[in-house]
């Protein structure tokens, strides 16, 4: 009969035993099994499921960088223009392509066209990952609705591993922000938060509660309390 | 290394009809001096650790996985690890020239192979991951403090490990085999062997022995350095859990993480 060491929600570091017996399932690459213990290899939370009469161990990272996966929608910085394509910093180890095919529905002649007229250096864009399989760099593409050129609003970075908890179970958090702000909120995959706000005031409010969310985010009841500190800040400023 | 007269640096005591062995400093044979770790103290690296056994304090900052710059030393299978272990020109009784020695080239790289045992590095193939170590004061005992600021660096950055390691030196003093020598021990000691072990795994990843000791000697020191290595994991452990804790007490603090 398996044995699970940890509750739900315990929060594990390397080496830590979390299970024992061959009837405890895990999932994710953050736990490996030693003959029959299964060894936690990060820190982060730990989440028990129950599934089909089997418990199931996996793994919440409290840490660590982004790692791109097929769909995932992002928020790149143009870095550097090549003759077909673009690279785009997506806050990543691993380098984001662009080819122009992704961007233009027309033919691109390089002899007589620069890609600097479609974006430049510098310009923000708001990218879904078509492939990515770590031998080679991701390829982005902007073909989609309401993919792009960001042209307004605010970017904010955050640790990739906090994205989970700024949107929320079921996007509580995300919709909670929306609503005590009335800023439109768009977190990326990749860490990088897209925010558009009626006034510098309430922008400024989303910001500070974004970073308690980040700062707080191994804790329970945090979308109460970053619903109380908004309301909270916009008593005192007045808005 | 100033070697004047050899100081006593075991005195026998007698207790309860016993011979005991005194340490200079007041240490019984088997004893750590006292051991502070904090995690999380940078705030612009990734993940940091300070270090301290006794008068010994190493930081160590990971940065990554990141990007491989230059590109050519990226694996297309696995994350290359950088170590750097380097001892601030301030860290020793006279100062020392900054420049890497051949001492600090030799301990990087044994480090970086005490590491690369439980980095998981198939997990991020043509990147790196950097870990600095800097001694910031030396007394003894800085290779194996060093490893165990790494490894809490690595565990604070999110790095997946099959286990932390910790390190200790052990050496054997006026005959005597003791657990983690200082500067002054080891600079008459017959025996000086630090050693790392990931002790989940119940490995042993660097082990290194300067000076002579017998069969029986190595087999003691090495309980020795378990035991000390086992209560090391432990305040690791700890340390890596209270830098959440303290916000669950909701007391916030950090280094700006």
């Amino acid at each position: 009969m398996g044995r699970i060491m940890v509750r739900h929600r315990d929060i594990v570091v390397p080496g830590d035993i979390v299970a024992e017996g061959r009837d405890v399932e895990y999932k994710g690459p953050f736990l490996e099994r030693y003959g029959a213990k299964i060894v936690a290899l990060i820190t982060g939370l730990v989440t028990i499921e129950e599934k089909d009469g089997k418990q199931v161990v996996s793994i919440i990272p409290l840490e660590g960088a982004y790692i791109p996966r097929p769909g995932d929608i992002v928020i790149g910085l143009i870095e550097d223009i090549g003759i077909t394509h673009w690279d785009v910093d997506i806050a990543s180890p691993y380098r984001g392509i662009l080819t122009v095919q992704e961007v233009l529905d027309k033919p691109f002649n390089p002899a007589v066209d620069s890609l600097k007229r479609y974006l430049d250096v510098g310009d923000y864009i708001l990218a879904k990952v078509l492939s990515f399989d770590r031998s080679r760099d991701p390829l982005l593409t902007v073909k989609g609705e309401g993919l792009g050129r960001i042209s307004e609003g605010s970017i904010i970075e955050v640790k990739p591993s906090r994205v989970p908890r700024i949107i929320g179970r079921k996007g509580s958090m995300i919709n909670m922000l929306m609503s005590e702000t009335g800023c439109k909120v768009l977190v990326a995959q990749n860490g990088r938060v897209l925010v558009n706000c009626p006034s510098r005031d309430l922008e400024e409010i989303l910001v500070l509660s974004i970073r308690k969310i980040e700062l707080e985010a191994h804790t329970t009841g945090l979308t109460e309390r970053v619903k109380e500190f908004i309301r909270e800040e916009r008593r005192r400023r007045g808005v | 290394m100033t070697k004047g007269d050899k100081p006593r640096l075991i005195t026998w005591e007698v207790k309860d009809g016993e011979r005991i062995a005194v340490r200079h400093d007041g240490r019984l044979p088997d004893q750590l001096r006292p051991i502070r770790m904090e995690v999380g103290v940078l705030a612009n690296a990734d993940g940091s650790a300070l270090v301290e056994y006794g008068d010994t304090r190493v930081i160590a900052a990971v940065y990554g996985p990141r990007e491989a710059i230059p590109r050519h030393i990226a694996l297309p299978d696995r994350a290359v690890l950088r170590c750097r272990y380097h001892m601030a020109p301030f860290s020793t009784e006279e100062r020392k020239s900054p420049a890497p020695t051949r001492r600090e080239v030799e301990l990087s790289k044994v480090i970086r192979e005490a590491l690369e045992a439980v980095v998981i590095t198939e997990l991020f193939p043509r990147t790196t991951i950097d870990v600095y170590m800097e001694v910031l004061q030396s007394d003894g005992g800085t290779r194996t403090a060093a490893i165990t600021a790494a490894s809490l660096a690595l565990a604070d950055a999110g790095i997946a490990m099959r286990d932390l390691v910790a390190g200790v030196a052990v050496g054997k003093v006026d005959g005597v085999v003791v657990l983690d020598i200082d500067e002054l021990e080891d600079n008459y000691a017959e025996a000086d062997m630090p050693i790392a072990i990931a002790p989940s795994l119940k490995r042993i990843v660097l082990l290194q022995l300067n000076g002579v000791l017998t069969r029986e000697e190595v087999d003691k020191a090495l309980r020795l350095a378990w035991k000390g290595v086992e209560e090391i994991y432990r305040l690791q452990k700890q340390a890596l859990r209270s830098k959440y804790i303290v916000y669950e007490a909701g007391q916030g603090g950090g280094a700006g993480r």
